[in-house]
């Protein structure tokens, strides 16, 4: 039987500046003739002008920054291809110590698989607890230890039995799922890309074959379809396709998706991956889908077959600060979370966790480096779930809204303040015409975190002769009223404080002798049908680029509406 | 559940890239150097926005000392396509008569360098992908696939923003701009094979054919037009070569081969020792000049 290729590795070496990391991957590409030439040529320049005087030092291929060539250390993460008749790797080698721990999450982030280093001679250490922590917090699920330096304790099958036992300590105290450990020596080459014969007592694989065989791929079988929305694609008025990657199972024509967070069902029309119309595709393909029926879609939303996604307010996660201006609790931020990205507030930093011993202690504010569990107020509800169930629902980070600098990445544990889906929202309807109910959302000023959020406490569908709540605490309407919803293109008629008429914006006429809203319930400054009409045109020809100024132009938000000052959350 | 190739995997990091960009940036432009490296950059954008057309433009930075067949190729490419394909030229240099004959590494500074800064000044573009690869220098390894450059377009790397998972963070100040390399991922081979894939249009002299060269410090250098300057005794020999890597013609070295289909190239390729750069004069110059050049802007 033929070998047959699995999918591409992307894998981290993590470990101290003295652990020999650098040497053990420069060591495989350089034994596996996996460098070109000129670079072997350069390596040997370099080494001639090092520290090390005449000799190749593996490491210098990877140390690629010249900062990092006159330290001597790795400062940032260090990207390097290579290709076995197995298997394609994409190696990230991370610097080890404390003060780039962040640059070493970010070669985390991108990995299935992490090789850490351990020096046989000193054993488990402090940093080899912190690069498990780091890698373990980003998601990795698969864990090579490489006890390095053998040479140097004998090739002791003793001491690596007492290193094993502390390896395997570690792992249950992380939860970690896949662990192999493998007795090796980078310089001298014992079972790095050959089994050593140093070591008869190791009957395992050596380092390399073993990554050119791990399995990977998460156990998807049961994964159920959802892909955030990257943009919405309309080269002309025919055409309305959402674009983004598959995150999660499989999705065929004709498929019923439920859209979030604006909770509408529909059906697949069509699937392109790339610019191939096809009947289905997969995880981790980029897809452009359209729907069977108008629904209310745009860029952050999540199309889904899971029942169990939903969107949410509040979120609990761990933070690992990545930005030289510390984290005080109040502060407000971008969160970008899948394709959402929106103002959010951290309000609270419950507890602060040791990134070595993994120690809870109370902490008001967060440095450069530092793990916290923390709560993350969302300025709107956004689709998100916790990190160990849907993973891209999970992962966030925090952008700081003066410097831009990505000032945390953090994963979902708790979720609170569940949003209510499509079905329970606040509408009106009549027959086949529906319109949203945005108009008795509540606007607040939150006064622990400076910010104004909105909310939704009316959740019933009001159809024809149905009384609505005109009085709410922001907002307080006329009895008489009508009100355009723009996104739903239906005007609704309320008089006497009752739904008296829906209609579609074809067959609806401004009279006139009522106060005018929009879906929202701001204000519509237009005394006339003509100007209603004008403004509708102007709508649907704007751009989220044109939109502010057109809705600053038609709209006031004090006509009937207020924002009430609130200290705790609704 | 099938288990995606790796160029499947490499062709869907660099379309998420690239939507991410047309979607968050708010002017977006496509760097087009006409290499196959940016034809595949350009592959990739057809695909990612289709049935809509990329909602950017392409801009080539011309030094005006580019291989005759590279310009034939994409004023035809960019009609074919029905894109919009900007040109820039640094006039000033032009003017000065600044040549890669004469004029060594500042011909590089300024009719690149200066004119790419010149041109993304220009048209205010506030986020420029190119087809930077990380296998293909050392500093490149460490560069982030959004790399952020300062208002003189200068890129810092001892403080390179974090980036997590495929969460890009897009945002900048005013005057500030982003480097985006969707495929930082890709290894030559990678591009190559991709290529064979779909079928994708490159520039002829990428194949081995008959053409007139002459042969300088090791370098086999192709007598494009008139402008060549003969050494004394120099005299242009006919002979098979085709080129790894396109740039401006005096700069850029061909090797000798007979490979003239995708196949034999990449049968070539993978058997072949030396890495790709090794082809482009500029970089030889000392070690680090890569990430010299790049901390003053060159892209």
């Amino acid at each position: 039987m033929q070998k047959s290729k699995i999918g591409l590795l992307k894998f981290i070496t993590c470990g101290s500046v003295d652990d020999g990391k650098s040497t053990l991957i420069g060591h495989i590409l350089y034994d596996a003739k996996l460098i070109y030439t000129d670079q072997e040529k350069a390596l040997e320049l370099d080494s001639k002008v090092g520290s090390t005087g005449g000799t190749i030092d593996y490491s210098l291929l990877l140390d690629g920054l010249m900062a990092e060539r006159e330290q001597g250390i790795t400062i940032d993460v260090a990207y390097r291809y290579f290709t076995t008749d197995a298997r394609s790797f994409i190696v990230a080698d991370t610097p080890g110590h404390e003060e780039y721990t962040r640059n070493m999450a970010v070669g985390a982030s991108f990995a299935d698989l992490s090789v850490i280093l351990v020096d046989a001679s000193q054993g488990v250490l402090v940093q080899t607890r912190r690069h498990a922590r780091i890698c373990k917090l980003m998601g990795i699920r698969h864990y090579v230890f490489a006890v390095n330096k053998m040479d140097l304790v004998q090739y002791s099958e003793n001491r690596f039995a007492e290193i094993t036992a502390q390896i395997e300590a570690l792992a249950s105290e992380l939860s970690l799922d896949s662990v192999k450990i493998i007795p090796l020596s980078a310089t001298a080459g014992d079972n790095v890309t050959k089994r050593s014969s140093n070591m008869p007592w190791y009957t395992g694989e050596p380092l390399l074959e073993y990554l050119e065989t791990v399995d990977v791929a998460a156990d998807s079988s049961d994964e159920k379809f959802y892909m955030p929305v990257q943009r919405v694609c309309r080269p002309d008025r025919t055409f309305r396709g959402f674009q983004g990657q598959i995150e999660a199972g499989s999705l065929n024509a004709g498929d019923t998706v439920r859209t979030l967070p604006s909770g509408e069902t529909a059906n697949v029309k069509s699937i392109f991956v790339g610019d191939r119309q096809t009947d289905s595709a997969v995880k981790g393909q980029p897809v452009t889908v359209t729907l069977d029926r108008e629904v209310d879609v745009s860029r952050g939303c999540v199309i889904t077959k899971d029942d169990g996604i939903a969107a949410y307010g509040t979120l609990d996660a761990s933070l690992l600060w990545t930005d030289d201006v510390p984290l005080e609790p109040g502060r407000d931020f971008l969160v970008k979370l899948g394709t959402k990205l929106i103002p959010a507030v951290v309000t609270q930093i419950k507890y602060a966790v040791d990134v070595n011993s993994g120690e809870h202690t109370p902490a008001d504010r967060l440095s450069k480096n530092g793990i916290a569990r923390c709560t993350v107020k969302l300025s709107e509800p956004v689709t998100a779930d916790r990190f160990s169930v849907h993973k891209t629902l999970g992962e966030f980070i925090l952008i700081d809204r003066v410097s831009n600098m990505t000032a945390a990445c953090g994963v979902v544990e708790e979720l609170y303040e569940k949003s209510v889906s499509g079905e329970d929202k606040a509408a009106f309807t009549d027959g086949v015409l529906k319109a949203s109910g945005d108009l008795f959302e509540e606007f607040y000023y939150d006064v622990n975190s400076y910010n104004v959020f909105h909310a939704q406490t009316v959740t019933h569908t009001f159809g024809i002769g149905d009384e609505i709540p005109s009085h709410g605490k922001s907002y307080t309407y006329p009895d008489d009223l009508d009100v355009i919803v723009l996104r739903d293109k239906v005007a609704v008629k309320i008089r006497n404080r009752k739904v008296a008429a829906l209609l579609s914006f074809d067959s609806y006429e401004y009279d006139g002798t009522v106060p005018l809203v929009n879906g929202r319930g701001f204000g519509v400054l237009a005394r006339n049908d003509a100007e209603v009409k004008q403004f509708i045109a102007e709508y649907e020809a704007s751009d989220k680029d044109s939109l502010p100024d057109l809705f600053g132009k038609w709209l006031s938000f004090v006509t009937y509406r207020k924002i009430y000052i609130s200290g705790t959350f609704i | 559940m099938p288990v995606l190739s790796h160029l499947d995997e490499l062709e869907a990091e660099a379309i998420y890239i690239i939507r991410e960009v047309a979607a968050e940036c708010e002017k977006p432009v496509m760097l087009y150097s006409i290499g196959k490296d940016s034809s595949v950059m350009l592959h990739l954008a057809l695909k990612a926005f289709y049935p809509e057309k990329p909602p950017f433009p392409f801009l080539h930075v011309n030094t005006t000392w580019k291989f005759k067949e590279m310009i034939k190729f994409r004023d035809e490419t960019a009609k074919k396509l029905g894109i919009e394909m900007l040109e820039y030229i640094n006039e000033d240099g032009v003017r000065r008569g600044i040549n890669p004959f004469d004029h060594g590494a500042a011909y590089t500074d300024i009719m690149k360098t200066q004119a790419l800064k010149q041109a993304l000044d220009k048209y205010g573009f506030t986020a420029a992908f190119g087809g930077g690869r990380r296998d293909e220098e050392k500093s490149r390894a460490k560069e982030r696939i959004f790399s952020f450059r300062n208002a003189s377009h200068a890129w810092d790397p001892k403080n390179q923003r974090p980036e997590m998972w495929t969460l890009y963070n897009t945002k900048i100040n005013k005057g500030e701009s982003i480097r985006v390399f969707p495929i930082s991922n890709w290894t030559e081979k990678d591009i190559w094979q991709y290529i064979r894939r779909e079928k994708i249009d490159i520039v002829p002299l990428y194949f081995a054919a008959k053409r007139p060269v002459v042969e300088r410090d090791g370098n086999i250098i192709m007598v494009d037009d008139e402008r060549f300057p003969l050494r004394e005794g120099e005299v242009p020999q006919i002979k098979s070569v085709r080129f790894r890597t396109l740039g401006c013609y005096p700069l850029t070295g061909g090797i000798e081969s007979t490979a003239s289909t995708i196949d034999e190239i990449i049968e070539e390729t993978l058997a072949s020792v030396e890495s790709e750069r090794t082809s482009r004069v500029i970089d030889n110059e000392a070690a680090g000049s890569m990430e010299r050049r790049k901390r003053e802007g060159y892209f």
